[in-house]
């Protein structure tokens, strides 16, 4: 059957209630009784903690309770680690309030629940915490020194872990090698700062004896498990909800959030509902950040600029806990090799400690590091044998007849980092094209006579996306026609509503209008995992697909019976089922659900119809048989990929830069992405635009700012500068399409894409404008203040 | 202690206060120090108008308050009183159609996750009224006060070209 939605530029589903203001974020939920928490956080980055007064709070009118850690009982446990890994040797999760000593500025100490946030505030202010402060260690270069403070005492030079990953032999190849240089190059913090905050709120029936939780986050299911086991409640007795999330770009990607088990918690204590609601003070300095990197980088080339060997050694900056594990250096260690034929590759990288927030995925999560690494070699060795840098890349590229290609590291999820397809040239040629790239070089000319700086540069990638290990879906057609499908994967402005429908909508022959939607609800699918990764479209879109045919094949076995004929010459289109050839042998979709579930009180229009159309007799036999598979037209099914898919991209951007302030502003931006066969091309590109911003930011706008005292010293939107409209410049996109041969869409992940080669190419395009001043750009984020540094530097 | 507490500012003061909220008349009494952003949301149900950062940059609350775009979360609900506030929810009232400007945002696809959404909206419809033919440069830098972290912004301007458009249209149709 022809498939009509997938591929379509279908207007989103969601929109019209998101537009109307009627979308329901959790503190958009105001229950009956319902009380309100605030959360006391540490003022220090590292302190042991001597005493807690809480007598004033407790006393305050309005106050409900107040909990420090020790009135936590069995609760008072550290935070699960999601992913172990043999190399974390020191793992270190949080607890949900701090017991004897404090982390980094802004952990969690107490919580007070109130009649309001208000008085709660209040409260939080009345709380006196005497603290004794130990020495911190505010970056990777204090923790990485010898005789270095201890982030936790029990933890020797801070070292979480160290992974070594050899692939070919190196030593061999550098020893012999025409040229060999190396980089140091540094990335610091940033954050995903989704514009709604975190949240949670919580309710505890006890006719019921069930929790309900709404948490904005992108693992309702995960937490719904631990939640049932913190409070030793059966699973089905603990209902976890992420309704409209507010963005969540990896940050939301976590369990446990402290607030995430108090909250429950007191609610249970309470028999009230509670909630609390995060304000943007808090979500800077106890939402999960990431990025901060050291590279130490040696590269081996020949005079061809073929590149032969590297050997890559990072320091990690995980903050103050592991809850992550050790996802996002594993990522870059994997994401550094591109899309170039690189077969000896040393990779070494230790994870230390750090007296900051705790470190998770940020989306790109570890992979705008490394293919910032990679992309300054590449445009080294163009420099150094005087090529064209979009040459150097288009040698080394892998061909489009060597993939499936491995690159001989085990990936985040314990597969082989084996892409599957890509055609890396033919996404260059698309972005030259979209630059004018060939006659750059006289515009950049012309422009210098006028004394405007103007510079270009690129930046390639390969992402790797849709990992497992799995996500379910159920499809079921209602008896009015119209379709549930719901899944474990939740949505936080990616259009699932609308990708996930035109999916299922192709295989009933329905409008994705008629295709409801559900994400994110654990008591609507009870399987899955989450959203993060790039992995949602490809492996929760692939199982609604695989949940979508079977219901197909079903509504054809109920048609062929009651018409009379084969499944063979059932067709489903347009809302009806219908014998091929003879369109007037047709039921709507939910006549046949109703007549796939033999009731004896079928009510409504449709089920009027069918009994008036007295289509099929008496039979014999049992009412429901079982090759029938069950009532109704209703599928589950699950799909699991047997590795990762690997998505690409090129991107590329003119830059004005003025030299007299450190300012930088686009020309121009193209980006050609590779994502396998698009469900949607608004919803790809808007991903892509969304990302491309957030990449600008973290390349010139966005850094955190941490003293020596482990304060965040910009955590506001004064001082920590988002992008806006008018920083950012138009963004032009364009699509290479090489189907994944892994899952049976064709689809690869591009939620993340847009972010990862935007620092690589903005230092590019720095180094290229600013050639006649000799900088180089080695560090990321940069600014205005510290580009007019580098140049005053490189001018001396 | 006993010190401490007397220096405890006591925020439990009340006020009357009357305002009207897309069409509708409120009179309530309100503590003082309650946020008009709170009054809206919390007190009236009108969860329309986001709350991003409380500290007046991001401009998810943005709401008219006598035709004028302010950030509810910088203002007391005490201070609107004898306002006129339009929220989000007022823009296409109970129309089965979507004003022109929500209208643009669907078709343009500007809007992800929806949070900036309602803010980015009536600093929009403030906008136009001031400058019914807005440049390119000139949405840009009207935008500057509302923050998205999903979209890009490239197809918020977009969505804007085309509501400006749409609105013009309809002016001309009137007269």
């Amino acid at each position: 059957m022809a498939t009509r939605w997938f591929g379509a530029r279908v207007q989103r589903i969601e929109d019209p209630r998101l537009l109307r203001g009627k979308g329901t974020y959790v503190d958009d939920i105001d229950l009956p009784e319902m009380l309100h928490a605030g959360v006391l956080r540490s003022t220090h980055a590292r302190a042991r903690i001597l005493n807690i007064d809480t007598s004033a709070a407790r006393v305050l009118p309005g106050v409900h309770l107040v909990l420090t850690a020790s009135d936590l009982g069995e609760v008072l446990e550290p935070s699960p680690l999601l992913v172990p890994h043999h190399a974390l040797t020191q793992p270190r999760t949080q607890l949900p309030l701090a017991l004897n000593e404090v982390h980094y500025v802004g952990e969690a100490v107490a919580m007070v629940v109130a009649d309001s946030r208000y008085i709660a505030e209040d409260a939080l202010d009345l709380i006196d915490v005497e603290y004794d402060p130990l020495p911190v260690v505010h970056s990777l270069e204090v923790a990485s020194a010898k005789d270095a403070p201890l982030v936790h005492a029990d933890v020797p030079d801070n070292i979480a872990a160290h992974l070594v990953q050899v692939v070919g032999d190196p030593d061999t190849v550098f020893a012999s090698a025409p040229h060999v240089e190396r980089e140091t190059l540094l990335m610091d913090r940033g954050a995903a700062m989704p514009m709604e905050c975190r949240g949670v709120l919580a309710r505890w029936d006890e006719y019921e004896g069930m929790l309900t939780c709404w948490i904005s986050t992108q693992g309702p299911i995960p937490i719904r498990n631990g939640l049932a086991a913190i409070f030793h409640l059966p699973e089905h007795k603990v209902r976890v909800i992420a309704p409209d999330v507010g963005g969540g770009f990896g940050t939301k990607i976590m369990m446990f959030y402290p607030e995430e088990i108090l909250t429950p918690f007191a609610a249970i204590r309470l028999g009230r509902p509670v909630k609390w609601i995060e304000d943007r003070r808090e979500h800077f300095i106890s939402a999960n950040q990431e990025r901060s990197q050291f590279h130490e980088v040696e590269y081996a080339f020949d005079d061809q600029g073929i590149l032969l060997a590297v050997r890559d050694k990072f320091l990690h900056d995980t903050g103050a806990y592991t809850p992550y594990g050790i996802i996002v250096p594993i990522i870059t260690a994997c994401t550094l090799p591109g899309p170039y034929r690189l077969k000896d590759y040393y990779s070494e990288f230790t994870v230390l400690y750090t007296n900051k927030v705790p470190v998770s995925p940020y989306r790109g999560a570890g992979r705008p590091h490394a293919v910032f690494v990679m992309e300054r070699i590449m445009d080294r060795i163009a420099k150094e044998l005087n090529m064209d840098r979009a040459e150097v890349r288009s040698r080394n590229f892998i061909s489009p007849d060597e993939f499936p290609w491995d690159v001989g590291l085990v990936y985040q999820d314990g597969g082989p980092t084996k892409y599957d397809s890509g055609n890396y040239q033919a996404g260059l040629d698309k972005l030259k094209a979209l630059l004018d790239y060939d006659n750059f070089p006289a515009m950049q000319a012309e422009a210098r006579k006028q004394g405007c700086y103007l510079g270009i540069g690129i930046g390639c990638y390969v992402e790797g996306t849709g990992i497992g290990p799995y996500e379910g879906a159920q499809v079921r057609v209602e008896s009015d026609g119209r379709v549930f499908a719901a899944t474990g994967v939740t949505t936080q402005g990616q259009a699932h509503f609308t990708t996930f429908a035109q999916i299922v909508a192709d295989q009933l022959g329905v409008n994705p209008r008629d295709v409801l939607v559900t994400t994110g609800d654990t008591q609507a699918f009870n399987w899955g995992v989450g959203t993060y990764a790039s992995r949602a479209a490809t492996i929760a879109g692939s199982a609604m697909h695989l949940a979508a045919v079977k219901v197909r094949e079903k509504a054809k076995r109920v048609a062929a019976d009651l018409f009379e004929a084969s499944p063979d010459d059932i067709e489903l289109a347009n809302g009806k089922v219908f014998v091929k050839d003879a369109p007037h042998r047709a039921l709507t979709l939910g006549q046949v659900a109703i007549s796939a579930n033999p009731l004896r009180y079928a009510y409504g229009e449709n089920a009027r119809k069918l009994m008036s159309m007295n289509l099929a007799g008496p039979r014999p036999g049992p009412a429901l048989p079982p090759e029938r598979g069950g009532p109704g037209l209703e599928a589950t099914e699950f799909y699991s990929p047997p590795h990762g898919s690997f998505a690409s991209g090129v991107h590329g951007a003119i830059i004005q830069v003025d030299p007299k302030t450190g300012m930088v502003t686009f020309v121009k931006y193209a980006a050609v992405h590779d994502c396998g066969r698009v469900i949607n091309p608004i919803v790809v590109e808007g991903q892509v635009h969304g990302g491309v911003a957030q990449g600008i930011g973290g390349a010139f706008f966005e850094r955190l700012v941490y003293d020596e005292e482990g304060q965040l010293i910009n955590a506001s939107f004064m001082d920590y500068l988002l992008p806006t409209a008018a920083e950012i410049p138009p963004i032009i996109v364009d699509h290479v399409e090489t189907p994944s041969p892994l899952n049976p869409l064709g689809v690869k992940g591009a939620g993340e894409a847009g972010v990862i080669p935007v620092p690589a190419l903005f230092a590019s395009a720095i180094d290229d404008a600013l050639t006649p001043f000799g900088v180089r750009v080695r560090e990321m984020p940069l600014h205005p203040c510290r580009l007019y540094e580098l140049l005053k530097e490189s001018k001396g | 202690m006993q010190e401490q507490e007397e220096e405890t500012p006591v925020f439990t003061e009340e006020c009357d206060i009357a305002v009207i909220v897309n069409g509708h008349r409120y009179e309530q009494r309100v503590p003082v120090r309650l946020l008009l952003s709170d009054f809206l949301r919390h007190d009236l149900g009108h969860t329309g108008t986001h709350v991003g950062c409380e500290h007046g940059v991001c401009g998810c609350c943005t709401v008219l308050l006598n035709g004028e775009a302010v950030r509810s979360c910088l203002m007391f609900a005490v201070q609107a009183d004898g306002m006129v506030v339009t929220t989000i929810e007022g823009m296409a009232g109970t129309n089965s159609d979507l004003h022109p400007i929500q209208q643009a945002f669907q078709e343009k696809h500007g809007l992800q996750c929806g949070f900036c959404t309602p803010g980015i909206i009536m600093s929009v419809h403030a906008m136009l009224h001031e400058n019914p033919n807005p440049s390119d440069e000139e949405i840009r830098h009207e935008l500057s006060g509302n923050i998205c972290r999903c979209t890009g912004y490239q197809n918020i301007v977009e969505a804007v070209r085309l509501a400006a458009e749409r609105l013009r249209q309809q002016q001309m149709e009137v007269q």
